[in-house]
């Protein structure tokens, strides 16, 4: 019992990060519908750039706290990210808007590889240990054990969905985002600019996948340049398993995942006998998502898509 | 340049296309085995442009094809099965080696049903939908082979199954180098020709298919399946065919992969992988024979040339641009721009009216 209360409480940690990545690919296919394959490197160059600041300002200032370090290297991270998906979007994506739609998805996956690549050229490939700054006593709660940390990525997950709900339902900048979602044309008909809303709408995504990047290298400990890929492609598949372009149809689609890989990871072995053991936990998502949309063409919380193919 | 009605030009290609090995011969084997992979990829290629290309089927998992059959071929002629069933070693004294004659069409056979195993739940999905379902199949196909190392040791896992027999036929080992009276003939040189023969062959088959029933079949299907539908095809069973054929290309491709590198590892088969060969048809030109061809020898061959050429380059930045981080940079650039400058690929097809490319809708 105490090991499924640990295991549900690793599934809501790992959930809550897909959440935070996966929004960012719901908002951009919701908009413009591309599968933005570059997110999970915004991801990995935010925990990067907040290894640097972190590194920077213990040497600069080694009497400041740990959380104290840790925000700020977070704001900043967040800041980098965000420039950088502005910047990708206006010079691969923008150009391509009318374009057959293979095009843009191939400039996204092209990108993906860039900023690995240059993450690899400035950060160097191997493994940086990431500090741990906050307190690592880990807190009891019936026999299952929570590091300060996990609490930490719980309720930064929460304040970020919750200011997230908040710009998209009730600013000016949320209604025009859902109507450019809707329909661009009208939208723009209406006085909204898409061009506007579509860069804001990366904008946001990018800090969302920064926060997830640095909660991600806070928790394993570890950063490198290809450590956004998996995570990416597991939050795209929570987005979709959600319904694409819904948002909380990608956060309840992400924190089930989260549980589903955490759970299954700890009980295969045992159900199986000990044929299929835990490292089979990486395509747990993959299984899940071809049972789901097979039953659910448009996921579980999406509506009827219309025939993009 | 309308090379159909050009004989010269035919002709010229024909010989550049025989004396190209034996001239990169002369500058070491290293050359040869470039342009061999470049015309696995092209097989690779052209295969997938049968799924994405004509039936409009957006594939990210075609790696998870050429594994099986590399697998199917290397398990099947190599020492490695008989190592973990011993029961069967006693059946076979020599060490299990058979003939390409049976593994190649099994290659094709497996590759092919594990096509339309993951066509048949995917025929209701469309789009994006689509492409990260396949992207999950071939994950899930890299994991087992990665882990199917327990409690039998079937594929080995990460280490991978290695010493497998090279290509024979008709008392021909494409494994030794062949000798002409006094000239050599390298085996890679050997393997560059098969390659060869089988990419024409694929290109006709390929043609061929592109130009009949089912052909124009498929291409109704990518345009819009309604209508299709409402015109009669049975749209379930195009699609689970070009699935079907298309994952053949991939099981032939994978065991001549298996045969030429005489080692085969899951880290052969990863996304990446996929993801190069659906950037080699979409920079081509989807559903353009030459341009998938173009696209093919572009992105396998360019990339390794300029591996050789990168040294000054990684001297001058101290080691931080080594060759493999070079030749990433460079496929990374040569997607986004060659999109941004030809959104239709390099060598698109001829309009006919409405086609796949010009029919992205507004969103």
């Amino acid at each position: 019992m105490d090991i499924l209360v640990q295991q549900i409480i690793n599934g809501l940690v790992l959930g809550s990060m897909y959440a935070l990545i996966a929004l960012g690919y719901t908002m951009v296919y919701g908009i413009i519908n591309l599968i933005n394959f570059a997110h999970g490197e915004v991801m990995m160059v935010g925990a990067l750039t907040s290894w640097t600041m972190i590194g920077l300002m213990k040497e600069g200032m080694p009497d400041a706290p740990g959380w104290l370090i840790l925000v700020m290297a977070l704001l900043i991270a967040c800041v980098v990210a965000a420039a950088l998906n502005f910047v990708i979007e206006k010079v691969a994506y923008r150009p391509l808007r009318n374009s057959p739609k293979l095009a843009p998805l191939i400039t996204a996956i092209g990108m993906s590889i860039l900023l690995q690549t240059l993450a690899m050229i400035i950060w160097k490939p191997n493994y940086k240990s990431y500090p741990t700054l906050l307190p690592s006593e880990p807190v009891h709660i019936g026999g299952a054990v929570i590091t300060p940390t996990q609490v930490m990525i719980l309720v930064f997950t929460a304040i970020s969905l919750a200011v997230l709900m908040w710009v998209v339902n009730s600013t000016k900048l949320g209604r025009a985002m859902r109507a450019t979602a809707e329909n661009p044309r009208v939208a723009g008909l209406m006085g909204v600019k898409p061009d506007l809303v579509i860069s804001a709408t990366f904008v946001i995504g990018a800090v969302l996948a920064a926060i997830a990047g640095v909660m991600y290298a806070s928790n394993y400990g570890t950063a490198q340049h290809a450590m956004g890929f998996l995570p990416g492609l597991k939050a795209f598949t929570a987005a979709v398993f959600g319904g694409i372009g819904n948002l909380p149809g990608a956060v309840v689609g992400a924190i089930l995942l989260g549980l589903i890989e955490s759970i299954g990871a700890g009980y295969i072995g045992d159900l199986t006998g000990g044929v299929l053991g835990s490292h089979y936990s990486d395509i747990f998502a993959f299984i899940v998502l071809i049972i789901v949309l097979t039953l659910r063409p448009s996921g579980l919380l999406g509506e009827r898509v219309a025939d993009r193919a | 340049m309308n090379i159909k009605n050009n004989l010269p030009a035919q002709l010229a290609l024909g010989v550049g296309l025989l004396v190209l090995p034996l001239v990169l011969q002369l500058f070491g084997n290293a050359w040869v085995r470039i342009a061999d992979m470049t015309l696995l990829f092209v097989l690779l290629a052209i295969g997938l442009n049968i799924v994405v290309g004509y039936a409009g089927l957006l594939d990210l998992g075609y790696v998870a094809f050429f594994a099986i059959g590399a697998y199917v071929y290397g398990l099947l002629n190599s020492p490695h099965l008989l190592e973990t069933f011993t029961a069967l070693a006693a059946l076979y004294p020599d060490g299990l080696h058979s003939p390409i004659w049976v593994v190649l069409p099994l290659a094709a056979l497996v590759a092919g049903v594990f096509g339309v195993l993951l066509g048949a739940p995917t025929l209701r999905l469309r789009g994006d939908y689509l492409a990260i379902v396949t992207l999950g199949f071939g994950e899930i196909i890299r994991v087992f082979l990665n882990n199917m190392d327990n409690p039998y040791n079937i594929t080995n896992g990460p280490k991978g199954v290695s010493q497998i027999d090279s290509l024979s036929f008709f008392g021909l080992d494409l494994g030794k180098r062949l000798m002409i009276g006094d000239y050599k003939l390298a085996s890679v040189s050997l393997y560059y020709y098969l390659f060869l023969a089988l990419v024409l062959l694929s290109i006709v088959i390929s043609h061929r298919l592109e130009v009949s029933r089912i052909g124009r079949a498929w291409m109704a299907i990518r345009e819009d399946e309604i209508a299709a539908k409402a015109m009669g095809i049975n749209t379930r069973n195009l699609k689970l065919a070009a699935f079907g054929m298309g994952a053949t290309f991939g099981g032939v491709s994978g065991a001549l992969f298996a045969s030429f590198q005489g080692f085969i590892s899951p880290e052969s088969f990863t996304l990446m992988e996929s993801v190069m060969i659906v950037a080699m048809v979409v920079l081509g030109g989807v559903g353009h024979l030459p341009g998938v061809v173009l696209g093919a020898v572009l992105l396998a061959s360019l990339p390794e040339v300029l591996r050789y050429v990168a040294g000054p380059l990684q001297q001058m930045s101290d080691g931080r641009l080594d060759a493999s981080i070079l030749r990433q940079l460079l496929i990374a650039l040569a997607m986004i721009s060659i999109m941004l400058l030809r959104p239709r690929g390099l060598w698109p097809s001829p309009d006919h009216g409405k086609s796949l490319a010009t029919a992205a809708k507004p969103a």
